[in-house]
């Protein structure tokens, strides 16, 4: 089983590598979108440090949202998701495989980057931090999350616009509690915990359900 | 053994094929014909599991075949229209791949021989996109020799392929029919085995 794990994961991130316009556009969109904002609200302080954590978060958000369509869509056209899902091996476990690349492609880059990205919104370092680290903790969740939109969605027409409107609404307390915590960490003496476990609780709920519910709508959308 | 009882699929609102009852010994063929649009692709899917029949029984060792679930997917090797294999990776890479999935350990001089035998010879370490559709077929088809799954439920495997291939091809397929192994196959064309039992199926009508 951890054989098949790390063959699906090194196979997702070999394509990727030889891919690479596919994980850079979504690092470049991420940048952009974020970078779009201080140059259309001009450059007070107060604005910037309002909007910075939100904006941030949203933009993450629909960044990796970018591939999620291609997450299954691209194994479904060339027949090698008919082969995955007969090999003999449990399916929720592959499809944690390829949540994994995925986070590791869309979300990792985009968490490492933020500090930069929060220099922009002239934010203080412990904000920056937060920043990053609560994007390293909710990252895999949207993943987590978006896999089974895009295990869904699959071979629909129009599944993109679809995925979205199944997947953004279920981001939402993702996003709250992400940017809560960046935002409450610019206040001195109040606490970022809260936020940070109940992000880590969801982290914990999507890795132990979402595979499962990815496999089944995936043998559902094959047939 | 496999065993279909009273098996029914339809596709949207047409009943493709009712009542369909069949058995497969170790050792056999069983030949799917039938013109275009007459379900030969359904069955073979509702056979590996791939899709729910309407109605009836798909049973294996004289056991539900959806109850056995991981059990019946080790002992079956699926080939359908797609190849199922990745134009980014290479030949090899996508033979380690579709092998370890399987949960066989193959070592890395018999993947490279298996590939030299389906003719790939010099073009191992190309990106399969690289190909021509009958050498795709080809890579494709090298985890005939690597699998060791006792059903084979083969869709239209001979298109695309030269002479050579398909010489190859029955010679394979022969030779898994000999050594009790099980065929389930879609083809326009005949296939000569000398031993084994040939049986014959036609959909539609």
């Amino acid at each position: 089983m951890w054989r098949a794990f790390t063959c699906i994961l090194a196979r997702d991130l070999r394509l990727a590598m030889r891919r690479r316009t596919d994980v850079l556009t979504t690092l470049f969109f991420f940048l952009i979108v974020t970078s779009l904002f201080p140059l259309g609200v001009g450059t007070e302080k107060q604005v910037l440090h309002a909007l910075g954590p939100g904006v941030v978060w949203v933009a993450a958000l629909l960044a990796s949202m970018l591939a999620l369509e291609r997450l299954f869509a691209a194994d479904q056209e060339d027949g090698t998701l008919e082969q995955i899902l007969l090999t003999p091996q449990p399916l929720s476990v592959l499809v944690l495989a390829k949540v994994a690349a995925h986070w590791l492609l869309t979300g990792l880059p985009l968490a490492l980057i933020a500090p930069l990205i929060a220099l922009q919104y002239q934010l203080p370092e412990t904000p920056r931090m937060a920043m990053m680290l609560s994007l390293l903790v909710g990252t895999p969740i949207l993943s987590l999350i978006g896999a089974i939109g895009a295990a869904l969605t699959l071979g629909l027409r129009g599944g993109g616009i679809l995925l979205s409107l199944l997947i953004l609404p279920l981001y939402v307390p993702v996003l709250v509690y992400g940017a809560g915590a960046v935002t409450v960490s610019a206040i001195d003496f109040a606490d970022t915990r809260p936020y940070f476990s109940l992000l880590g609780a969801f982290l914990l709920l999507s890795l132990i359900f979402s595979p499962l519910a990815a496999a089944a709508a995936l043998r559902i959308s094959l047939e | 053994m496999l065993e279909v009882m009273d098996l029914a699929c339809r596709r949207g609102d047409r009943q493709l094929f009712s009542e369909l009852s069949f058995a497969l010994e170790p050792g056999s063929l069983l030949h799917v014909r039938g013109r275009n649009g007459s379900g030969k692709t359904t069955l073979l899917r509702a056979l590996c599991g791939l899709l729910a029949p309407e109605a009836g029984e798909i049973r294996w060792k004289g056991e539900d075949s959806r109850r056995l679930g991981d059990d019946y997917r080790t002992d079956i090797l699926y080939f359908g229209h797609l190849n199922g294999i990745k134009g980014d990776l290479t030949g090899i890479e996508n033979l380690r791949v579709s092998t370890t999935l399987e949960g066989n350990r193959v070592g890395e001089e018999r993947l490279w021989s298996v590939l030299g035998q389906m003719g790939l010879a010099g073009f191992e370490d190309l990106p399969t996109r690289m190909l021509s559709q009958g050498q795709k077929k080809r890579v494709a088809l090298a985890r005939l020799l690597v699998s060791d799954a006792p059903l084979w439920i083969l869709d239209e495997p001979f298109t695309a392929l030269d002479t050579d291939a398909v010489d190859l091809l029955q010679t394979l397929i022969a030779g898994h029919v000999e050594n009790s192994g099980m065929v389930v196959l879609t083809t326009h064309q005949e296939v000569p085995i000398t031993s084994g039992r040939i049986r014959r199926l036609h959909l539609g009508d």
